[in-house]
C-alpha cells in the first residue's frame, strides 16, 4: 500500500556531476574524516547565528541553478525533500489509494553576509505540484525571485499566483538568453503582472547581473517595509 | 556513502531512522544552523557521527542534508535525536516571519543589501 513516486525535475543541466554532496573524488565512507569544508565549501564562521533565505523559482531550464551558482560563495549543493501525503490524483496512478511519497530535488547556494549572518539562495521548480513542499521549506523567506523564460512563460503563472496569495514579497526576473525580442512591457503584460511587482531583466550566467536581481528583490522588500511602517 | 539517496530505496531510509517517519523537531527550519557540542563517540550510529563531524562549524539543515545525501525530512529526524541528547545545539532563524508579519526588519535588509553590493 505504499507507492513511491519519484519526481526529480531539478537540478537543471548543466549541473556537472549528478548527485549532490562532496566531490566525486571523495571516495567511499572510509573518508570518515572527510570534512565538509573543502575549498568549494568553506565553513561558516563559528559566530554565524542567523540564516536568511531567498527562493528562486521557475520552470525547468529557466536558469535557477545558473543564477544560484552565479551568486553563491560555495559550489551549489543539491538535496531532496520528501513528503508523504494522501494521493490526490496528481500522479495519474488510477486506482492507487495509497499514500504517495513525493520527492523533489532542489539546489541552493550560500552568501555569508557578515560574522553572524548568512543568506541561503534556493533554486526550486515552480510547478504546481511542488508547492506543498516549498510552503514549508521556504516559509520565512525574505522574498522570492520568479525567474521567467519567455519561451515558457506559462511555467511561471502558478508560482506568481501562489506567491501573491501567500503575501510573500517577490519580483520577476526575465532571464534573457539573448534570443528573445520581447520588451519588459510585453513580458509584464503576458504575465498579467501587478504594477507593484518589479520586473527586471538579467543574464543569470553573469554574477554582476544575477546579484542585481537579488538586490532588486531586497530593495523591493525594503520599500514594502517602509510602506508598512508609514 | 557514495551513492546518492536518489538511488536508495525507502528501506535504507527506514533503517536509518529506525522506522520513524515523524517526531522531528518542528522548529528545525531548512536554514536552522546546527552546531556540534561534542565529537562522535564509538558505537554511535554512523549518520549521527557524520553530522557531529560536519557541524564542527555551524551548518544549515539543508547543507547537512546535501552532504549526507539524505532527504531533509530524514536529516531532521536525525538532528532531533542529537538535539534531544544535547550533542548539538540549534540556532534558529529569527525573528521568524509569520503570515501576519512576513517582512524582515529594515536592519536586516540593509545588512543584506550591503553584502550583496560587495559581492
Amino acid at each position: 500500500m505504499h507507492s513511491t513516486t519519484s519526481e526529480s525535475p531539478a537540478p537543471e543541466p548543466p549541473s556537472g556531476s549528478g548527485p549532490p554532496g562532496p566531490p566525486s573524488g571523495a571516495g567511499p565512507s572510509s573518508g570518515a574524516r572527510q570534512p565538509a569544508s573543502d575549498d568549494a565549501h568553506p565553513p561558516l564562521p563559528a559566530t554565524a547565528e542567523q540564516a536568511l533565505k531567498i527562493a528562486v523559482v521557475g520552470g525547468f531550464g529557466a536558469g535557477k541553478t545558473t543564477l544560484v551558482r552565479s551568486v553563491s560563495e560555495i559550489r551549489p549543493l543539491s538535496t531532496e525533500e520528501t513528503m508523504t501525503r494522501a494521493g490526490d490524483g496528481i500522479d495519474d496512478t488510477d486506482g492507487v489509494e495509497a499514500k504517495h511519497s513525493t520527492t523533489v530535488a532542489f539546489d541552493f547556494g550560500r552568501i555569508t553576509l557578515d560574522a553572524t549572518s548568512v543568506l541561503y539562495v534556493f533554486g526550486a521548480p515552480g510547478q504546481e505540484r511542488f508547492w506543498f513542499l516549498w510552503d514549508r521549506l521556504f516559509s520565512g523567506s525574505l522574498g522570492a525571485v520568479v525567474l521567467v523564460d519567455t519561451r515558457r512563460l506559462e511555467d511561471s503563472w502558478y508560482a506568481i499566483d501562489r506567491l501573491e496569495a501567500q503575501g510573500t514579497p517577490f519580483i520577476v526576473a526575465h532571464n534573457d538568453f539573448g534570443d528573445t525580442d520581447h520588451t519588459l512591457e510585453q513580458v509584464r503584460a503576458a504575465l498579467d503582472l501587478d504594477p507593484g511587482v518589479p520586473l527586471v531583466r538579467c543574464d543569470a550566467r553573469v554574477r554582476a547581473s544575477a546579484k542585481q536581481v537579488l538586490i532588486a528583490l531586497v530593495r523591493h522588500v525594503r520599500s514594502l517595509v517602509c510602506e508598512g511602517s508609514r | 556513502m557514495t551513492r546518492s539517496h536518489r538511488q536508495e530505496g525507502p528501506d535504507r531510509l527506514y533503517v536509518i531512522t529506525s522506522g520513524r517517519s515523524g517526531g522531528a523537531d518542528d522548529s528545525l527550519d531548512a536554514v536552522t544552523l546546527v552546531v556540534a557540542e561534542s565529537g562522535p563517540v564509538p558505537g554511535m550510529q554512523s549518520e549521527h557521527a557524520r553530522i557531529l563531524e560536519l557541524c564542527h562549524s555551524p551548518m544549515a539543515v539543508v547543507e547537512v542534508s546535501a552532504h549526507l545525501r539524505l532527504p531533509v525530512m530524514i536529516v531532521r529526524i536525525l538532528l532531533t535525536d542529537l538535539l534531544d541528547t544535547g550533542r548539538i545545539t540549534a540556532r534558529h532563524p529569527r525573528p521568524a516571519p509569520s503570515p501576519a508579519r512576513p517582512l524582515a526588519s529594515p536592519d536586516v535588509l540593509e545588512k543584506v543589501l550591503v553584502a550583496l553590493h560587495d559581492l
